[in-house]
């Protein structure tokens, strides 16, 4: 039977199985809507800007594992997608973002509400699409899904030109599309992997530094099961946090510019590193030629072969899916009959546990104003370590990443690439939507916040019940902190002046709201705010925190990963 | 080091706008970059001369691959090949430099394919370096208007580039 485009549009996200499509109307895209009215297998969330529809289909895809969706009209309603595309592409999530687009005679004639979607998103996306033929409609929507979740996953727009949506063609969904040009690896190669098994034998001083790509492969298990059998100490990125349990002992806390100390020395200083779906990222080794100054060999795993070698030199590279290297990697290693050197991994043990009793994260809750780690501490144990926590960009966010002890993947959703100020709500919406049951949190800050806020009326219209937990320092603390360090104390602009009541403004959108100012009534708040009576409510917390705490420890731009400030030494 | 690096992709639109996009937001160099589709129209071809350390090299060669249009990439560099490119220039050809720009050019096996009472068009293939040579060898003087494709190249012998 034949089918308008927008029709086909439709059903191929329902065949998809797709649950929620994130989006906001407009004229290219009001074929669409029309189908998306008479239709009842997915259900619309329309969204207060576009940018939160893209964030929100991201969280889906990021708590879920499954690809996100979001639906926007063509010129401004693409403009505003973009940041959301970015986000996404930046910690290669798998969204699917169909854009409509205006009639294909007036592409190229400056029409109304036209931009070259195409050209403006194709630096942030995995890959894009304009369909120009009706009948190509259903095969690129395939395309799209296959490509944004498979290899390194990613963003993939498909753009739609009005009149395409109008025409009729015959609708069949392919059940997969070949590609001569796509065909990202899954196995590692063999020798490499025994290789690296060989290599991780004979370490004196080992470290697996495990990333996103442990979350987004979905190998934590095995990953777990790698590390119990080495008796390895483990690092995690911020994107990694949850890919191993933070409360494991093995398990030496994020590294990085923000990380533990413990982590920190430990990879600076480890002789056979195993990299596991991480990036190398300046935010993590500091200054590629301080860390490059201790002889280690390095050994990663990668499904994307430009993640490998592409900031650090390494000597083992192994290209594939993770979760398939891991289980070689791990029936290699059961097969082998060397064992990791016991007197070498004591004394390493021994110096790491060493650094760890620096205890670098320690702070001091006293005195009558709240610390922004204590909340958070809080927040963790009121929840029991079992919430979903979304979080902004910011001091918030590193605070986020080091008190919340996250143990499972797919509980930490947050902007570590492109760290866009703003994902904090609408990623709590994907996530809740997702998991209505489930205890989800944003931590956010005062400036990142306002970046986003008109989704509190979303969150009102679909009865989403996050739990807002505003570190209020009232500054942009991050910034402030930089400027504090290195611009001798002159807040350039970094001050938040003429803030709202929140409380105020989360009642005038039908929400609750509770300002809390002293240490002692912390925990008493986020109880309330996580009980029974206010299961069903939008809470909005306003914390009010210390306004000058600092993130610490911290490795000064250009500095080295060994050469960290810690909060003592100030 | 310089590098010519030979890719085939699907034969679409957009397909040569994601290469350049992708060597402008990576500040690559692209010194030529020429394309046109194969005996199967479905394919293009691609040769594209950059300068790079190996480390950049390597890192273009991925990126290229990543690109989800692009089927195949070969660099070129690393083995034998032959690289060609076309130029055409628009010299003057009056008086005594007539003669003597008519030698030159069969000096350099180049042949005129345009003929006026002043001006001779000259039609060259070879390496750069022979293209270049040529212009070096003529006075600047003459030199009305000049072309040129940018290298293709292929492997030599059994080495080549196919699906
Ligand atoms: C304010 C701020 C401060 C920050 N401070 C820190 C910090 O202190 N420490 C820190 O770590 N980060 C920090 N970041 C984040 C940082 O910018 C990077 O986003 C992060 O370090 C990248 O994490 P990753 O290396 O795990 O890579 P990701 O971006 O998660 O990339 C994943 C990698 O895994 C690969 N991959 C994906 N799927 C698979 C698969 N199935 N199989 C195999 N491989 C796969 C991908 O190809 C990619 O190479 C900060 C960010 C902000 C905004
Ligand atoms: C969209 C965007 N603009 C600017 C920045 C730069 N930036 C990083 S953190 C930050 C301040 C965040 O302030 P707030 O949300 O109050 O968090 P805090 O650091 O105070 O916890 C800014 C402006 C950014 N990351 N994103
Ligand atoms: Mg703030």
């Amino acid at each position: 039977m034949e089918a308008t485009g927008a029709e086909i549009v439709v059903r191929c996200l329902a065949e998809e199985g797709v649950e929620f499509v994130f989006g906001y109307p407009g004229g290219a895209v009001l074929n669409i809507y029309d189908e998306i009215f008479k239709q009842n297998k997915f259900k619309h969330v329309l969204v207060r800007h576009e940018q939160a529809a893209v964030h929100a289909a991201d969280a889906y895809a990021r708590a879920t594992g499954r690809v996100g969706v979001a639906l926007v009209t063509s010129g401004p309603g693409v403009t505003n997608a973009v940041t959301g595309i970015a986000t996404a592409y930046m910690d290669s999530i798998p969204i699917v973002v169909v854009t409509g687009q205006v009639p294909t005679p007036a592409i190229g004639l400056d029409a109304f509400q036209e931009v070259d979607t195409v050209g403006i998103t194709r630096p942030c996306v995995k890959h894009n699409f304009l369909v120009k033929d009706v009948k190509d409609l259903a095969a690129t929507m395939k395309k799209a899904f296959i490509i944004a979740a498979t290899g390194r996953p990613g963003p993939v727009v498909v753009d739609v030109p009005k009149d395409v949506t109008a025409h009729l063609t015959e609708f069949v969904y392919p059940a997969t599309v070949e590609m001569r040009s796509y065909n990202p690896v899954v196995k590692g190669h063999s020798g490499q992997m025994k290789r690296a098994v060989q290599m991780l034998l004979e370490a004196k001083r080992p470290m697996i530094y495990a990333g996103g790509g442990v979350v987004l492969g979905n190998a934590s298990p095995q990953l777990a099961e790698l590390t119990r059998l080495l008796g390895f100490p483990i690092t995690n990125t911020l994107m990694g946090l949850g890919g191993h349990p933070a409360t494991d002992r093995q398990n030496l806390g994020m590294l990085g510019m923000h990380g533990t100390y413990e982590a920190n020395m430990a990879m600076q200083h480890c002789d056979v590193l195993l990299a596991v779906g991480a990036r190398f990222d300046d935010r993590v080794i500091g200054n590629p030629a301080h860390f490059a100054r201790e002889q280690r060999r390095i050994i990663h795993i990668d499904v994307d072969p430009s993640s490998i070698s592409k900031r650090v030199k390494v000597d083992v590279p192994i290209v594939g899916d993770v979760q398939s290297v891991l289980t070689d990697m791990l029936e290699l290693l059961k097969l082998a009959k060397e064992k990791p050197d016991a007197a070498a991994q004591n004394s390493w043990w021994t110096q790491i546990e060493l650094w760890r009793s620096k205890n670098c994260l320690k702070y001091n809750q006293s005195g009558a104003i709240i610390k922004p780690q204590y909340v958070v501490e809080k927040l963790w144990e009121v929840t029991k370590g079992d919430a979903y926590i979304t979080s902004d960009v910011g001091q918030h966010q590193m605070w986020a990443a080091q008190y919340y002890k996250f143990d499972k993947p797919r509980r930490w959703i947050n902007s570590g690439g492109l760290g866009t100020m703003g994902v904090g709500l609408p990623y709590a919406m994907g996530v809740q939507l997702a998991f209505p049951d489930a205890q989800v949190a944003c931590i956010t800050g005062e400036s990142s916040i306002q970046m986003c806020i008109q989704e509190l009326s979303t969150c009102k219209q679909y009865r989403i019940p996050v739990k807002v937990v505003t570190l209020n320092n009232r500054y942009m603390g991050m910034v402030r902190q930089w400027q504090e360090f290195f611009y001798g104390s002159r807040y350039a602009e970094s001050y938040m002046e003429s803030l709202p009541d929140f409380v105020k403004l989360a009642e005038a959108y039908g929400h609750v709201g509770m300002r809390i100012d002293k240490p002692e009534d912390v925990e008493a708040a986020l109880k309330e705010a996580f009980s029974p009576a206010l299961k069903e409510r939008l809470v909005f917390m306003d914390f009010q925190t210390d306004q000058t705490e600092n993130v610490f420890p911290m490795v000064e731009g250009g500095k080295g990963l060994s050469e960290m400030i810690l909060a003592e030494e100030l | 080091m310089r590098h010519i690096i030979s890719l085939l992709m699907e034969n679409e639109a957009g397909a040569l706008s994601r290469v350049a996009g992708l060597f402008s937001a990576r500040a690559y160099n692209i010194e030529s970059l020429t394309v046109a589709p194969t005996e199967d129209a479905t394919l293009s071809r691609m040769t594209i001369v950059t300068v790079g350390s190996e480390d950049v090299i390597e890192q273009i060669t991925k990126q290229l691959n990543k690109l989800v249009d692009v089927i195949k990439v070969m660099d070129l560099t690393e083995g034998s090949h032959i690289e060609r490119e076309l130029m055409l220039v628009k010299v003057k050809a009056v008086g005594l430099g007539r003669e003597e720009m008519k030698r030159t050019a069969d000096i350099f096996r180049g042949r005129i394919i345009d003929v006026t009472d002043s001006t001779y068009t000259i039609e060259l293939t070879g390496a750069g370096s022979k293209l270049d040579a040529f212009l070096q060898a003529i006075d600047p003087a003459f030199i009305i208007e000049t072309v040129r494709t940018g290298a293709s190249g292929i492997g030599r012998g059994e080495r080549s580039l196919k699906i």
